[in-house]
């Protein structure tokens, strides 16, 4: 079951060519819905406006590709705005298993006769996108853990995770079972997922890393966000009056607030 | 001055409605983001200020005493045990402070009353609050006056 491509198995019924076309379309209207709100809700506009707004002393081009770098690293690759641990887990859980998920079916799309290792990707990704976005769902889901309220309450801002989690749990359910009920349900699901763009959490690719690479300037250019910027580590400052309490204290002083999720409302 | 959230910067971690004594911050059902519900009925604690791990919530000061262009941030490090301050007042000045905000590490050093001998009789009728005595040094010979630091107490207001 997990070394059969199932796209190879469909090809009978549904054209290899058509399948393709299918792909293309979605890529499409992907890379269209994500132009579309990032034009209609100016969030671009907004970035750029605020970025040549912002005061402090100006920093190079080399630091800027540095401060790029790091943001693709930390903040896109790792998920490092996540403070929440879980909340990072599950996250990287669902980036990862859709990238493997999707890059595994466009492989199998158009190589039917694609290396058994591409259906064991489409199966691991899968299952990592199930367990992060069922967790996510239940469990730890901003209005869930924080609210309390139930996970069954749908809202207009749950059409990405929903159809994500639609899309690659009835792939799975096909995949195992077969019939092509399920496979009309699967394609569905996904055209809602990569058809609904616009209205859905799918343009986060672009905001968050770009509100990251803006906190990383803002603090290289020294104005922090009107933030504090003194902290125990100068010398300096454990010297002054106000800090005689903490001249003997260790760096690491534990957890503080966070030794306890919050979940005290 | 009550407080407000920058939605870009939250995440809806729910530390501050957790926090937050008047139970006003609590997160919106539609945008997932959290929000101060009855700013009438903020206390102005900044306990979700400081509270706040991403930094997104600030106050929005009265026109009155702090005009256009101030900035009030405060920055709370828990694993260094200290609280930042830093004021933009509208003329450029900028003025930082930093306090403790414990001395000792988080969690510990807690007192374990459940394995603390219960009090006697004589303690129970007794004036002394618990620990009393050796909290305030009184084992150390007495309270600390005024006169056993060579001081004295003057009448009236004194320059």
């Amino acid at each position: 079951m997990f070394a059969i491509n199932p796209f190879a198995a469909l090809s009978p019924a549904v054209s290899p060519g058509v399948m393709q076309a299918y792909l293309v379309i979605m890529i499409i209207l992907v890379a269209a819905g994500t132009l579309f709100d990032i034009v209609h809700k100016g969030s671009a506009k907004y970035f750029f406006n605020h970025f040549k707004k912002s005061k402090g002393k100006p920093v190079g081009g080399g630091e800027l590709v540095a401060i790029g770098v790091k943001t693709a690293v930390v903040d896109v690759l790792a998920s490092g705005e996540f403070c929440n641990a879980k909340r990072r887990i599950a996250h990287l859980l669902t980036m990862y298993g859709f990238v493997l998920h999707v890059v595994s079916t466009v492989v199998m799309v158009f190589n039917l006769s694609a290396d058994s290792m591409w259906p064991h990707l489409w199966w691991i990704g899968g299952l990592m996108v199930l367990v992060g976005g069922y967790w996510f769902w239940f469990f730890i889901r901003v209005d869930v853990a924080a609210e309390g309220t139930s996970p069954f309450r749908v809202m207009h801002a749950d059409l990405f995770i929903l159809s994500l989690l639609a899309s690659v749990t009835l792939a799975l359910l096909w995949a195992w079972l077969g019939g092509m009920v399920l496979f009309a349900l699967y394609i569905l699901a996904t055209t809602v997922l990569f058809a609904g763009v616009p209205w859905s959490k799918f343009a986060h690719m672009f905001f968050k890393p770009a509100a990251a690479f803006e906190k990383r300037v803002s603090e290289v250019n020294g104005t922090h966000e009107n933030l504090p910027t003194l902290t125990r580590d100068d010398p300096e400052q454990r010297e002054r009056h106000s800090m005689e309490l903490l001249k003997d204290a260790p760096m690491d002083m534990g957890l503080g607030i966070k030794r306890e999720a919050p979940r005290h409302y | 001055m009550p407080t407000f959230v920058y939605m870009t910067r939250c995440d809806g971690c729910g530390h501050c409605v957790d926090i937050c004594p008047s139970d006003i911050m609590h997160i919106d059902k539609t945008y997932r983001r959290a929000y101060n519900i009855e700013p009438n009925m903020c206390w102005e604690c900044y306990s979700c200020v400081k509270a706040c791990p991403q930094n997104a919530i600030d106050m929005r000061g009265y026109a009155d005493f702090a005009p256009l262009g101030h900035s009030v941030r405060v920055q709370r490090d828990e694993k260094k045990g200290t609280i930042a301050w830093r004021i933009k007042f509208r003329n450029g000045t900028e003025k930082n402070f930093l306090s403790p905000i414990t001395t000792k590490p988080w969690g510990e050093y807690i007192p374990k009353l459940a394995d603390v001998p219960g009090p006697s009789k004589e303690m129970r009728d007794g004036q002394l609050l618990y620990n009393e005595p050796k909290w305030i040094r009184m084992d150390e010979g007495g309270l600390r006056t005024l006169e056993q630091a060579g001081l004295k107490l003057k009448k009236g207001v004194q320059y």
